[in-house]
């Protein structure tokens, strides 16, 4: 059933959310602390024990997949909601300082992202992230028998 | 007619916005595969356009939510408000390599806390270079250089000034924006390409949406790894603004 793999995120979502929102308290922060972060753990956590326990039923992975193809019409949804025009506006300050932070996190990135790098491993998962790519993209391929879609068309 | 039109807009908010941002992408995915033979994604052109639509929005309504404050389109502000997007960004993680993503925690938190006190220190130059001096007016400015919901809690824990407080949500903004506009352009120099310095991309750049739209638009794979050090980004920025980084602020400026 395709509700059970959106009520497993709901889930997963919530407990994270409340997680962070405890952390936020116990660290005394008006935030709310890596929820996100903590829900995206407990769902890939969810997705291993499955697996481990019998595989994943299409209609779970159906469920979450689902929503994750709906990642970047969301994004762009989001990306349609800010406030440009005060941001535009800013002044120099605002400018200065914006581009400064983002170049320099940008260098940063260049300097620490290669750190540790494992490249036989990166090869051997290479097929899996390729297909979560698509998943995420929204552009899976009809034929392919490791898509929720069309396992789901075809069960 | 028109007006009926506009009713069931209102009415079905939600539904429209789903419509209306079926049409950006299909817009977007022609536009990249005629213009520029796909060379740059049709993502990242819907994510432009997005910002272009938010810009119009704006000076439309004279409001703070984009194109979200027109009633026809206030579904939008549903369809990418936090809730859906933090709902869609979980769901992503269901494609992620749990060996990378582990081997690369310490990777993440390095980047966290370089990605904290780097904006930081911009914004902090920036504003002394601009004649502010007292620490809470500093802070504030260089706590929105970290993301533009740690300014306003900072701003709000400290009591800035107002003036200082829009400026300081501005640069945090605008830092958003570049992120998302700016990511495809530099993802080959900077060797984004692999989950690791996606997850140091997350930690470093942190702004949520900027990291969402930034890895949508250059390399959808990277989504959940950046995604998975970035929402942390905000909580430790709301942590240390108003305590660790003010006190130093306080310490320095007397």
């Amino acid at each position: 059933m395709t509700i059970f793999g959106v009520a497993l995120l709901a889930i997963c979502t919530l407990i994270g959310v409340f997680i962070g929102d405890l952390l936020g308290v116990a660290l005394q922060v008006k935030a709310n602390v890596g929820g996100v972060g903590i829900a995206m753990m407990l769902l890939i956590a969810a997705r291993v024990w499955l697996t481990r326990h019998g595989g994943l039923p299409h209609g779970i992975k159906l469920g979450v997949e689902f929503w994750a193809t709906m990642y970047i019409p969301i994004v762009v949804a989001m990306a349609a909601q800010q406030n440009v025009v005060a941001a535009v506006r800013g002044g120099p300050i605002v400018l200065i300082a914006a581009v400064g932070a983002v170049s320099l996190c940008f260098a940063a990135v260049a300097l620490i992202g290669h750190l540790g790098r494992d490249r036989t491993h990166e090869a051997e998962v290479e097929p899996e992230l390729e297909r979560g790519g698509k998943v995420i993209a929204g552009s899976f391929q009809p034929g392919d028998p490791e898509h929720a879609f069309s396992t789901a068309k075809g069960a | 007619m028109l007006h009926m039109i506009e009713h069931v807009f209102i009415e079905q908010s939600l539904v429209a916005a789903f419509a209306v941002v079926g049409a950006v992408m299909w817009i977007s995915l022609a536009i990249s595969k005629r213009f520029t033979a796909g060379r740059v994604h049709g993502s990242a052109i819907a994510i432009v356009m997005g910002l272009a639509l938010a810009y119009g929005g704006g000076l439309m309504t004279a409001g703070q939510k984009g194109v979200a404050d027109i009633p026809v389109f206030a579904g939008i502000g549903l369809m990418g408000g936090a809730m859906l997007r933090d709902f869609a960004i979980v769901a992503t993680a269901f494609e992620v390599d749990v060996v990378e993503a582990r081997k690369a925690g310490l990777l993440g938190v390095l980047s966290l806390g370089l990605g904290t006190i780097l904006p930081f220190i911009v914004g902090v130059v920036v504003a002394l270079a601009f004649g502010y001096t007292d620490a809470v007016s500093v802070t504030t400015i260089g706590a929105g250089a970290i993301t533009y919901i740690v300014g306003p809690v900072t701003g709000a824990a400290l009591g800035a000034d107002s003036a200082v407080m829009a400026m300081s949500i501005a640069t945090g903004v605008l830092k958003a924006i570049m992120v998302m506009v700016g990511t495809p352009f530099v993802a080959r120099w900077i060797g984004l390409d692999n989950p690791r310095s996606a997850m140091a991309f997350g930690g470093l750049m942190g702004t949520v949406s900027g990291v969402a739209g930034g890895l949508a638009a250059t390399d959808p794979k990277l989504v959940p790894y950046g995604a998975l050090t970035a929402t942390f980004h905000t909580g430790i920025g709301c942590l240390v603004g108003p305590s660790i980084l003010y006190l130093g602020m306080r310490a320095l400026l007397g």
